[in-house]
């Protein structure tokens, strides 16, 4: 075991460079750390200019998201000892912008996330005085697993899609779409139709499959756009033939 | 203007990072996606060879015999050898993403990945056990 590990940051600060640059740091290495632990050992002894995003240190958050020699992680979540002998290189998540060093901005997923409207809708609620809406065990397995999702953009990094088509509503959005799509308690399905199957819903989806391989919930996002892509066209189909149906 | 404009956000100095046109050689599972979309222009030449063989097949039996032969001339050997790896290549990628877009749910479980990408390839090696039995019967 190595007594150090050298962990290369991307640094970009607005009012000193134009584009990133990449510092090295010289950090100790111990088996038990992970690479957020490393940036805050940065932060704490090296040096305090770093700015990186955490809260939670324990994968529920979904704000340490960043690129571990490439690939989309959650920093806290992500073992030094998977990198050894090193350098570590910690980079933000790709396509959104940098604001500083590590941090991006995800106004953008905000904005898209809102437009699928991802709560329960209901066309007609049923008075409090008859109770909650129930569900079985079986029709909560429908939907739990995207309803695992954390926010944490890893898989909008993975996607090439989303970095070549910015407009792609993207892995995320769309899962918790059909997230609520599948709640047996959601009567929203044909709302949320009118977005995802237009031009920049599911259909800029090519399915590179990267989105579920990174997402470190399991939430398969790429298993939720292909779904609904059956569910989309179906629908379509439905409408050719029955036009009058599908109101 | 009566209508409020639409704030967008400006921030000149957040940095944007342009995707390089190489973007799909910097991982080797990229570049297996666009290999894998890149088989349909092999999928479009086969179906372009069959038109072309019912063409010669209506105009008689002289001009099947001449399609025939031009098939076995060595090109169309190596083209032909080329086309069928990448339509193999295009045939097992789309059977293996199969369990991802049907969800099938027996008495309320999720029938498991397996099942349905074996019943795909046992329905494929049926029909091309037919289609063969078909053709070496002729």
């Amino acid at each position: 075991m190595p007594s150090t590990v050298a962990l290369t940051v991307a640094r970009y600060r607005p009012e000193r460079e134009s584009v990133p640059t990449f510092q090295t740091y010289e950090i100790p290495f111990r088996k038990d750390w992970v690479v957020l632990d490393a940036l805050n050992h940065v932060k704490d002894s090296l040096d305090g200019s770093l700015s990186f995003r955490w809260s939670c240190r324990m994968g529920v958050c979904g704000s340490c998201g960043m690129k571990v020699n490439g690939t989309p992680k959650l920093t806290c979540a992500t073992f030094l000892s998977e990198y050894l002998p090193g350098p570590i290189r910690v980079e933000p998540l790709d396509y959104f912008p940098v604001v500083r060093d590590l941090v991006v901005d995800l106004t953008d997923f905000v904005r898209k996330l809102k437009q699928v409207k991802p709560w329960i809708l209901r066309k007609e609620e049923k008075p409090l005085a008859e109770g909650e809406y129930l569900q079985t065990p079986d029709q909560l397995d429908a939907y739990k697993q995207f309803s695992m999702c954390i926010n944490c953009m890893l898989c909008y990094s993975a996607c090439p899609i989303y970095g070549l088509e910015p407009s792609f509503i993207g892995p995320a959005a769309i899962a918790l779409a059909q997230r609520y799509n599948m709640d047996s308690r959601d009567q929203g399905a044909a709302e949320r139709l009118k977005i995802l199957s237009e031009h920049d819903g599911i259909w800029q989806c090519t399915f590179v499959g990267e989105c579920t391989k990174v997402c470190p919930k399991h939430v398969d996002p790429a298993g939720a756009i292909q779904q609904y892509k059956l569910t989309g066209a179906t629908h379509w189909v439905k409408s050719l033939l029955l036009p009058w149906g599908t109101r | 203007m009566s209508a409020e404009p639409p704030y967008t956000l400006y921030h000149p100095r957040w940095y944007r990072r342009r995707v390089s046109v190489w973007w799909w050689l910097q991982n080797r599972s990229y570049t297996r996606f666009v290999l894998r979309e890149l088989t349909s222009v092999f999928v479009a030449f086969f179906a372009v060879i069959y038109l072309w063989q019912l063409r010669a097949l209506a105009q008689g039996p002289e001009a099947y015999g001449q399609f025939l032969a031009r098939l076995k001339t060595p090109p169309f050997l190596i083209v032909d050898t080329f086309a069928f790896v990448f339509v193999l290549f295009h045939a097992i990628t789309w059977f293996n993403l199969t369990p991802k877009a049907m969800v099938l749910r027996l008495r309320g479980k999720r029938v498991p990945d397996w099942v349905i990408l074996g019943l795909n390839y046992a329905a494929w090696l049926v029909l091309s056990g037919a289609v063969a039995f078909m053709l070496l019967q002729g």
